[in-house]
């Protein structure tokens, strides 16, 4: 065992660990040194030269087979799947940096009693599902003699979810402001406070008072349980990790999102970065294509290496960059190089375009190796 | 950039400069190197434009009755020169010589830069109208100059702090407490205070009184701008050269645009000027004024939206200098960013397999034309002499010699002799492309690297450039008419990167998936299969096909009246190669077990291709890779190789088990119907009724093609060729055959059965309401017995979708690539191994942290078990 240990600063743990597993256990020491001295003399072999322009070749690796993907994948054959944005849409939002997804997923993980059994989940499911108003009444109307909501709730619903018309009420009142809110009889009426209320407004609230969250976790529109490997999971369309995760059943060590931005304000950068690589990882993969995740990893740390989630747009990453041109030859020329005017910008030369403009050799690859001699008299 | 009619102004510091002497004969040459090290932006003060100009532009007029260009005019001398025989005025250098100078303008008025009025406006709204003062208390300023002269601060956090300095709603300024006005921009060039218009001459004189201390605190640099310089007084006119003239085929001269808009300008300043010294009424003076400022926008940007743009006589909009810089066809990326290139060819490709890999065959007529520079020495100076005496009409000749000196000489009958004559070490020959020259092959669009590689040269007849099919992979090229580029190095050191980083055998392993991007395609793959399968030849037979191939040494095909395909393809394999996966099995160079296929010869797949690169290198994988291939093509030469109709057909049990499943399964879908009429039908959660249904007739119709496709896999001929194509992956597979013979299948749009089109029903022949497979694009029949019409139109539609989708992804993942490519196209490895951007910022502390280079791994991965396998 101490022959691992003595290579463990020369080879990473992941080497290690599938020499480990796939050299036979009665392995004479000397083999097994050869073994790894074998590794270490290849790992050092197909370490990146420097100068490498890696950057270039991983933009090369993701955007040669984008034109591969299908636009519109939607899963068919599965039957009770959630309907997900695949392809190259999603590819294209994870590195836009987009904040609101066209499709927001979660996939809840549960702690070990909760994850058995099929009658808990269900349970479990609902609860979690966000309520609004509009998903428990049967009935909204306007009393223009009495300017008022009318609002008449479905009893089978709020059976379902356990929800009782006392808390309705209470929920209502809290978030309805400028508004009296009673019982009468099996409806609840919204009247306004003020007397000058228009017919509009009426209606405006209308709309309003139907978006009010009622119970469940906020901003989840649907829940569906699922078995997977030997345990139950709950996926949901719509996504809130932050409550998520507070609940005591839920597992948060495996819970995840598809939203970055969330789990960038909820987990930090670090785990922003990782959500981004796995995304786009998840969507390569299901295209069949074959794109190694060291190019997505490189995307994703360009992206998150300021700190924030930036996207690869001209607002994002292209904004940051130190040189002008550089900026100027990607979009919106003449607003950069007004800019840059305005503050007298100097522009070094250090990237690639720049150089490419001024028809020098470009500091990456061969241009990188600086020569000095001495000058013959 | 000579195109700098930005008020901007681009100083270019020399810095390294060297000299160096060339040659011992005549030395007359002499390089000087410089290198530009940086660029500095700043706007042109009214001075500098002055300073920089050698002429003032005093009439509009271009030329006089003789046509010679009118002094103080647009299209003065001392601008530049543009027509042949003339001399720049300035300079005194001719046509192409003279680079060009500017002129200037004095304005009657002064003008509003539309590029600034952003700033401007920021600059009045938050300085007092009274003393000039940035209207911030001292405190809070001194706040604001901290952040920003924190030297290691981010850009972004810099601008933030600008940002707080703008001061709507401050009432009084801090200083001299003068009551300040609400100034508000009315688009595109007007500034308004209370209802009021402030003339440019107001607005110039504010800008005027503010300090250079509280420039700072706007984000301006007081050392290249001040901000009275965004109000022009004089104006610069850029040389002709720029705005060149063209002389049409009737001998009228056409103008550029730019000359348009400068004598729109100079015209109107005149005309301002007579009507000012005049004593004009202020209306009319007002009016020109305006027309002036029209003008003046409209020649730095024509696309303002709340301007009409200016237009030639024709109604066509005029290009002026934001538009020649701006978009894909602007100077920037068209000019700059992108540069075309002497010495290429371009023409239709067609395959050629008796090439090798890494060669191209490039026609006679482009190889006389397409030239390589020879340095003459003594050693080789008899050999250029034949190019020479050949000359450019006859095939290995040379076009030019150049002198030391730098002097070209064409070589032509009459020069021939004197060329000979003269030639000596120093000289350059430019002799007619060669067999074994070096090259560079491109096809567009260069998605990858793979996309321009370095191949030999081999002048062949005919009229297009050849290549090996094996290598059409990473160019993605087809030869239904596509083009491909060549293009020749000029020089020792291009020469030398273009064949040790670029030539196709460099290229093998992508950089994408580290696997070989060559590899087996159609026919090649097939013939393997057939050849490997089980297939015997005779020994004669064998060693005709070898010999091929390209083979001499038979010793190691068993010496047997008949050998097995496996024996022959053993041949090719190196002797000490073994190799084990769950396809094949080698062993001490012979195929043990395993058939070849697509997963051990296609291109990307499977590892036997890799683990060959990997021991035996490069130049021999190419060779290996080229004499897999022409093995697999030499076989299908021998046993012959077509599909026809009748590969598709079926037995009769078949035809009836197909049948059956099909019908069990409209039954069951009408059950299912049933069900979900009379609402019997459990709903899945989170879906409603109609949802779980058409996802439970989905499932049944795919599961009843799924299984019409094993009853044709089974029962269909085993020999056929259809059938070896699609086994061995070399086209098709076992989908299409079965769309083919038996049932094509869902025509799904969207995820969904294809619903809608007419009211409650998908086409006029149908029920309405009918949910039926029939009336939803269920294709029952094949293509083979023929769609019936409604199936038919089906099919077209979701033919026609998916054309759309192709339409439109195209661009869009364009878009993303250049999105990537340039946001990361100065990230480098580092001689520390870090990753790092241009400014030196790190990235990552390890590419993909371990530091493994993609196209010198095995799929990613250092491959363990191999190496434990080798050594155990």
């Amino acid at each position: 065992m101490s022959m691992y240990t003595e290579y463990s600063t020369k080879l990473p743990k992941k080497i290690i660990d599938e020499v480990k597993e796939s050299v036979p256990e009665n392995i004479s020491d000397s083999k097994l040194k050869k073994v790894l001295d074998e590794c270490v003399r290849e790992f050092e072999n197909s370490q990146v030269e420097a100068g490498e322009a890696v950057g270039l070749v991983s933009a090369e690796s993701i955007g040669e087979p984008g034109t591969q993907m299908t636009l519109n994948t939607f899963h068919f054959a599965g039957v009770a799947e959630m309907n997900v944005t695949m392809g190259l849409p999603r590819i294209i939002e994870i590195l836009d940096g987009r904040k609101s997804l066209t499709t927001p997923m979660m996939e809840i993980y549960l702690k070990k009693p909760y994850n058995k059994g099929d009658n808990n989940i269900r349970k479990l499911a609902l609860a979690i599902k966000g309520n609004r108003l509009r998903d428990i009444v049967s009935e909204i109307s306007i009393d223009i003699a009495d300017n008022s909501l009318k609002i008449v709730l479905s009893k089978d619903k709020m059976r379902e979810i356990e929800l009782t018309e006392a808390t309705v009420l209470k929920t209502l009142q809290k978030s309805v402001k400028n508004y009296n809110v009673k019982m009468e009889g099996v409806e609840i009426s919204l009247k306004a406070k003020s007397k000058e209320t228009t017919l509009n407004d009426l209606y405006k609230m209308k709309e309003k008072v139907k978006t009010v969250h009622m119970s469940g976790v906020k901003g989840v529109t649907q829940v569906l349980p699922v078995k997977r490997d030997d345990e139950y999971i709950i996926i949901t369309a719509g996504s809130n990790l932050k409550d998520i995760l507070e609940m005591e059943e839920v597992d948060a060590t495996r819970t995840t999102t598809n939203d970055i931005f969330e789990i960038e304000g909820v987990l930090g950068i670090e785990a922003a970065r990782k959500a981004i690589i796995d995304e786009v990882f998840k969507v390569i993969e299901s295209q069949g294509l074959n794109v190694d995740v060291r190019h997505i990893m490189l995307v994703a740390d360009t992206m998150c290496t300021s700190g924030v989630v930036r996207g690869i747009t001209r607002y994002g990453i292209v904004s940051q960059k130190s040189s002008v041109l550089a900026r100027a030859s990607f979009e919106t020329p003449i607003k950069h190089i007004i800019q840059a005017s305005l503050i007298g910008e100097v522009d070094n030369l250090n990237s690639v375009v720049e150089n490419v403009m001024i028809n020098q050799p470009v500091p990456i690859g061969t241009g990188l190796p600086k020569l000095r001699i001495k000058r013959q008299k | 950039m000579e195109e700098e009619n930005q008020p901007s102004k681009e100083e270019v510091q020399e810095v390294v400069k060297e000299e160096k002497k060339l040659e011992k004969i005549e030395p007359q040459e002499e390089y000087v190197y410089k290198q530009v090290k940086s660029l500095i932006f700043s706007v042109l003060s009214p001075k500098m434009i002055k300073k920089m100009a050698s002429a003032k532009i005093v009439t509009p007029e271009l030329y006089d009755r003789e046509g010679y260009p009118v002094d103080g005019g647009l299209m003065d001398i001392r601008l530049g020169v543009i027509d042949p025989g003339l001399r720049c005025k300035t300079c005194g250098s001719k046509l192409k010589e003279c680079v060009g100078h500017f002129g200037y303008i004095e304005l009657a008025r002064p003008i509003i830069h539309v590029n600034f009025v952003p700033v401007i406006l920021k600059l009045l709204r938050s300085t007092c109208r009274e003393c000039g003062r940035a209207l911030v208390s001292k405190t809070k300023a001194e706040k604001v100059v901290d952040a920003v002269e924190g030297e290691e601060e981010e850009v972004a956090e810099k601008k933030k702090a600008h940002k707080s300095v703008s001061a709507a709603g401050i009432a009084k300024c801090p200083h001299c407490k003068a009551r300040q006005q609400k100034v508000t921009l009315d688009k595109p060039t007007t500034f308004m205070e209370a209802e009021r218009r402030i003339s440019p001459i107001d607005i110039r004189a504010r800008l005027e009184k503010i300090p250079d201390e509280d420039l700072s605190l706007f984000g301006l640099n007081s050392t290249s701008i001040r901000p009275e310089w965004e109000v022009l007084t004089v104006m610069p006119i850029p040389p002709v050269t720029m705005r060149p003239s063209i002389t049409l085929e009737s001998g009228e001269r056409s103008e550029d645009d730019l000359t348009h808009k400068l004598g729109d300008i100079v015209r109107i300043n005149q005309r301002l000027f007579e009507n000012i010294n005049a004593g004009a009424p202020e209306i009319i003076i007002e009016d020109l004024w305006d027309l002036l400022q029209y003008h003046i926008t409209t020649f730095f940007d024509n696309s303002l939206p709340q301007l009409p743009p200016a237009r030639h006589r024709s109604g066509q909009p005029l290009k002026t200098i934001s538009e020649r810089i701006k978009s894909k066809e602007g100077r920037i990326r068209h000019n700059l960013a992108g540069k075309r290139t002497n010495f290429s060819a371009r023409t239709v490709i067609s395959p050629d397999p008796m090439l090798e890999l890494n060669d191209v065959g490039v026609p006679r007529e482009i190889a006389m034309k397409l030239t390589i520079p020879e340095r003459v020495n003594e050693w080789n100076t008899a050999f250029l002499k034949k190019f020479i005496q050949n000359g450019p009409e006859i095939y290995p000749g040379a076009n030019y010699i150049i002198r030391p000196d730098g002097k070209k000489k064409k070589i032509t009958d009459e020069t021939k002799e004197s060329a000979l004559e003269e030639l000596q070490p120093g000289y350059v020959v430019e002799r007619h492309l060669m067999d074994g020259d070096v090259a560079i092959f491109n096809r567009q669009p260069s998605l990858h690297r793979m996309s321009m590689m370095c191949h030999r040269v081999r002048v062949l007849p005919g009229r297009t450039l050849r290549l090996n099919s094996a290598i059409c992979n990473p160019y993605n090229a087809d030869f239904d008419g596509d083009e491909m580029n060549l293009h020749i190095p000029q020089t020792e050191e291009a020469r030398a990167e273009a064949e040790i980083l670029m030539e196709v055998q460099t290229q093998l392993i992508s950089p994408r998936y580290g696997l070989s991007v060559i590899g087996c395609v159609q026919d090649a793959i097939s013939g393997n299969y057939i050849l490997t399968k089980n297939l015997t030849v005779s020994r004669g037979e064998a060693i005709d096909l070898l010999m091929a191939v390209g083979i001499t040494n038979f010793s190691r095909l068993p010496k047997k009246e008949m050998v097995t395909g496996k024996e022959v393809f053993s041949v090719v394999i190196p002797e000490d190669f073994s190799f084990k996966d769950e396809h094949a099995t080698i062993e001490d160079g012979k195929l043990i077990e395993g058939v070849m296929d697509r997963n051990l010869l296609g291109e990307g797949s499977g590892l036997l291709l890799r683990t060959i690169h990997k021991k035996y290198g490069k130049d021999f994988s190419i060779d290996f890779l080229g004499k897999i291939f022409r093995l697999g093509i030499e076989v299908l030469f021998r046993k012959g190789f077509s599909t026809g109709i009748s590969d598709t057909d079926l037995p009769e049990n078949g035809k009836n088990e197909i049948k059956q499943s099909l019908d069990d399964a409209y039954e069951e879908v009408k059950g299912l119907i049933e069900m979900y009429q009379n609402n019997k039908l459990d709903s899945f959660p989170g879906k409603t009724l109609r949802e779980t249904l058409e996802l439970r007739i989905l499932e049944v119709l795919n599961k009843a093609r799924n299984k019409t496709g094993e009853i044709v896999s089974n029962t269909a001929r085993q020999d056929s060729h259809t059938m070896i194509m699609a086994k061995s992956g070399a086209r098709g597979n076992l989908l299409n055959l079965a769309q083919m013979a038996a049932c094509v299948g869902q025509q799904a749009m969207r995820g969904k059965r294809i619903d809608n089109g007419f009211n409650q029903r998908t086409l006029s022949m149908f029920k309405k309401g009918d949910l039926s497979p029939v009336a939803r694009g269920f294709i029952r029949n094949g293509f083979k017995t023929g769609l019936t019409p409604a199936e038919f139109f089906f099919g077209s539609m979701t033919g026609r979708d998916s054309l759309m989708d192709t339409a439109l992804r195209t661009p869009k993942s364009g878009y993303l690539y250049r999105r990537l490519a340039n946001a990361m196209q100065d990230l480098r490895a580092e001689y520390d191994g870090t990753i790092r951007d241009s400014s030196r910022k790190i990235v990552q502390f390890s590419y993909g942290e371990d530091g493994i280079d993609v196209s010198k791994s095995e799929n990613g991965k250092i491959n363990v078990k191999r190496i434990i396998s080798n050594i155990v």
